[in-house]
């Protein structure tokens, strides 16, 4: 294509053409892109549930919905949708998919045919789930806690089990990257010189492949359990309704971190190039992310304080989840000692980055209140836990994954976004964000219960304050959407790498061509050897 | 594209275009299956922990399961032989392929499908056994031999462990039948031999399962 942003004109874009070149792709580039563009999709409707949420909790008594069950039905999408199809793959799957291959310097991942195999068996398993949009819903919530689960009259069967396919997509990319890393790295690129985003997505990848195979049995013995009525978890039958949660946490505790650890590790990437400052403490990153990765097995109990466990299962749980804001810490203070005396550009993703720090931060902390076991009693099933939660998972790694979107964005298309827009979205987000959501740690603590249409008076006035909220969070998300889609067709070109960033994607023209690189590239340093330059625009060292 | 695995000889064959060299290929399949069988043990691991859960809470029932004969122990022994011998076979397969000796990688291929064939002929007499005895999984359980409470959960576990286990029989005797196609080719030999290989980790994973399944089941009382 003579118009072509790349020296040679050949770019993975403009390689082949037509429908059929990308639904049959084995290129990790493209298969990366499909993700994004479902799970975006997947994104916008378990947004729409949650402003329709929001709206409902405006008053007191019934709003939008017809009644108390519609509302149920609808947070439970909200959460399935949102936890399953959006936030896990988010960053792995779609970000991941794209920058990995290029970071370690290879054409593509370890097996092209099952990365394609996944995106499709994602897609198959979410059409599955959706389709009870059109059936019977559900309204068990996004945790299928038995005996509930079992019983409930809805088609939480199909959603089950689109949930059980959607896990091998997952293992499939968690599977793929492993052995990516371990077998494809460029002459060169040294473990130690290895940048703290693949720390982070191979870390993220082990969990995925330990964790999910357990929610695969877990929504499996379940399935079973609503067909045939296997009586594992059925207490009529005879079963443990708490080993259904001990099963499900095993896995949807580590999920927690399958989410936050990609956030931390695209963090990672982008303080040090901002700051033009080698990383602080990048060994001890590395270290930490794998800490994360590793308490993560062992603190599922915290979901269970009020489960019948026993106390001394409780005192261990609760001691282990403090632990975890060890590492967590060490990786707070090590992004802060990067910032420190470096010169900082607050470009948009620079922008998410802060925001991220500042949420994810009292996302954290809020988690160790709901450690201790005493304060976790009185918070259990409020909507404290509902702002925990959602400070992580929104503040954590959907702000990250902003942050990310707009950092690769120029290398997935060679144009840039309008800078101004994507700043005052970046605003809006953080405005809206903590309008929404900071209302509901008090009204947690004055005990409002989570997953119920209606409320007392005396909860009104923050709860108004919490749905305006959302409408300025879904006002931000329409300006990136909207900002971005204007740059891939109007964006200026923004040249191989308008962060003058030291990784390898960044050392290939924009966008890639097929094979990612013109020739293999050789790392002689390590990824974050910035030396107290000036902010650089368009550079290409 | 260099993708193509169609019908090439061992000695054309060339590696898939983003790895170096066939060496890289190979240690990256092997990888790959090792990772993947390590899902499979936690994937089993669930039904591990049903188990145990349930021996160690009402050891008063396994007792009575095992002191009324639910399951025959020689059907279960004589699997656990039909198995073994079949990871045998399927070695000896892996081997004669790295020796490029054409007609005994075929052979013993069979082999393996064969006995895998009779680990399920096996399987079926035990099932359609209890499925005539009513001797069911949870709700539907309704033998009259045996009433002790909980026994029901007990099959359920026995019925979704082995139901499991013989999925996996399943696949990989759908695989094996693929390597015998490709066998007949001639598309292995000493320097390509990375389907034989894998298929042989996930073969004696299979087995290995087994071989865990059988005491737990059967034997332990």
């Amino acid at each position: 294509m003579a118009n072509s942003s790349t020296a040679h004109g050949d770019n993975y874009l403009n390689h082949s053409h037509g429908l059929k070149s990308w639904l049959f792709t084995l290129d990790h580039k493209r298969i990366g892109l499909m993700y994004l563009f479902v799970i975006l999709a997947m994104f916008l409707m378990g947004g729409v549930f949650a402003l329709l949420v929001r709206w409902e909790l405006f008053a007191p008594g019934m709003q939008f919905f017809s009644s108390p069950n519609t509302y149920n039905q609808a947070f439970t999408y909200h959460g399935a949708i949102m936890v399953f199809m959006v936030v896990i793959p988010l960053i792995p799957a779609a970000i991941g998919n794209f920058v990995l291959p290029m970071q370690i310097g290879a054409k593509d991942v370890a097996f092209p045919r099952w990365n394609l195999v996944s995106y499709y068996v994602y897609l198959f398993g979410l059409i599955v789930a959706a389709s009870t949009l059109f059936i019977n819903k559900v309204d068990t919530g996004w945790t299928f806690y038995a005996p509930y689960s079992i019983r409930t009259g809805t088609s939480a069967t199909l959603v089950l089990l689109g949930a059980f396919i959607m896990g091998f997509s997952s293992i499939l990319t968690g599977l793929n990257f492993i052995v990516s890393i371990h077998k494809l790295r460029a002459p060169g690129l040294t473990w130690d010189r290895l940048p703290l985003f693949l720390w982070a997505l191979y870390a993220t990848s082990i969990v995925q492949v330990l964790a999910t195979p357990v929610l695969a049995i877990t929504l499996l013995l379940l399935i079973l359990e609503r067909t045939i009525g296997i009586g594992i978890f059925d207490p009529k039958l005879g079963g443990d309704p708490v080993l259904f949660q001990h099963f499900f946490w095993f896995y949807s505790h580590p999920a927690v971190y399958i989410m936050v650890l990609p956030a931390m590790g695209v963090i990672s990437d982008i303080i040090p190039t901002f700051s033009r400052k080698p990383i602080f403490g990048y060994k001890a990153i590395a270290a930490a992310t794998f800490g994360i990765a590793l308490v993560a097995f062992v603190v599922w109990g915290h979901h269970m304080f009020v489960s019948g466990q026993s106390e001394f299962a409780n005192f261990v749980f609760s001691f282990l989840t403090m632990l975890v804001a060890v590492p967590t810490g060490v990786k707070v203070f090590s992004w802060l000692a990067t910032m420190y005396k470096g010169s900082l550009r607050m470009d948009t993703p620079m922008l998410y980055a802060f925001g991220f720090l500042f949420v994810f931060t009292i996302g954290g902390l809020t988690g160790v209140f709901l450690a201790v076991v005493s304060v976790d009693v009185h918070l259990t099933a409020t909507y404290f836990v509902v702002a925990h939660f959602h400070y992580v998972m929104v503040g954590g790694t959907l702000l990250a994954f902003l942050a990310g979107l707009h950092y690769w964005f120029p290398k997935f298309c060679g144009k840039m976004y309008n800078e101004g827009t994507s700043k005052v979205a970046a605003w809006l987000i953080m405005v809206g964000f903590n309008v929404t959501f900071f209302p509901q740690f008090i009204l947690g603590v004055l005990g409002m219960p989570r997953r119920y249409a209606d409320y007392l008076p005396q909860f009104e006035q923050l709860n108004r304050i919490s749905t305006i909220g959302s409408w300025f969070l879904g006002v931000g998300f329409v300006i990136v959407a909207w900002n971005l889609a204007k740059a891939l067709k109007y964006g200026e070109k923004s040249g191989p790498n308008p962060w003058g960033a030291l990784t390898l994607e960044w050392q290939t023209p924009s966008p890639p061509p097929h094979e990612n690189f013109l020739k293999e590239p050789v790392v002689t340093e390590g990824p974050y050897e910035y030396r107290g330059e000036k902010a650089l625009m368009g550079s290409n060292a | 594209m260099a993708h193509g695995t169609g019908a090439v000889s061992h000695l054309e064959r060339h590696h898939a275009h983003h790895f170096k060299n066939g060496h890289e290929e190979f240690e990256a399949c092997k990888q790959g299956m090792w990772i993947f069988l390590v899902t499979e043990v936690l994937f089993f691991s669930g039904m591990f922990v049903a188990y145990a859960v349930l021996r160690v809470f009402y050891p008063d029932m396994m007792h009575d399961v095992h002191h009324h004969k639910i399951l025959d122990w020689r059907m279960g022994a004589l699997n656990t032989v039909v198995l073994i011998t079949s990871s045998w076979t399927m070695a000896r397969a892996v081997s004669s392929s790295q020796r490029g000796e054409h007609k005994n990688t075929v052979g013993f291929l069979w082999a393996t499908l064969l006995l895998a064939g009779v680990f399920l002929v096996v399987k079926y007499f035990e099932y359609s056994h209890k499925i005539h005895e009513h001797i069911l999984p949870g709700a539907q359980y309704a033998y009259e031999g045996l009433t002790t409470a909980k026994v029901p959960i007990f099959m359920s576990v026995y019925f979704v462990m082995t139901g499991i286990h013989g999925l996996h029989v399943v696949i990989g005797m759908g695989i094996i039948y693929y390597l015998i196609r490709r066998a007949n080719r001639n598309e292995f030999g000493p320097k390509y031999f990375t389907p034989v290989e894998i298929t042989g980790l996930y073969w004696h994973f299979v087995d290995l399962v087994w071989i865990y399944l059988f005491p737990l089941l059967y034997l332990v009382g």
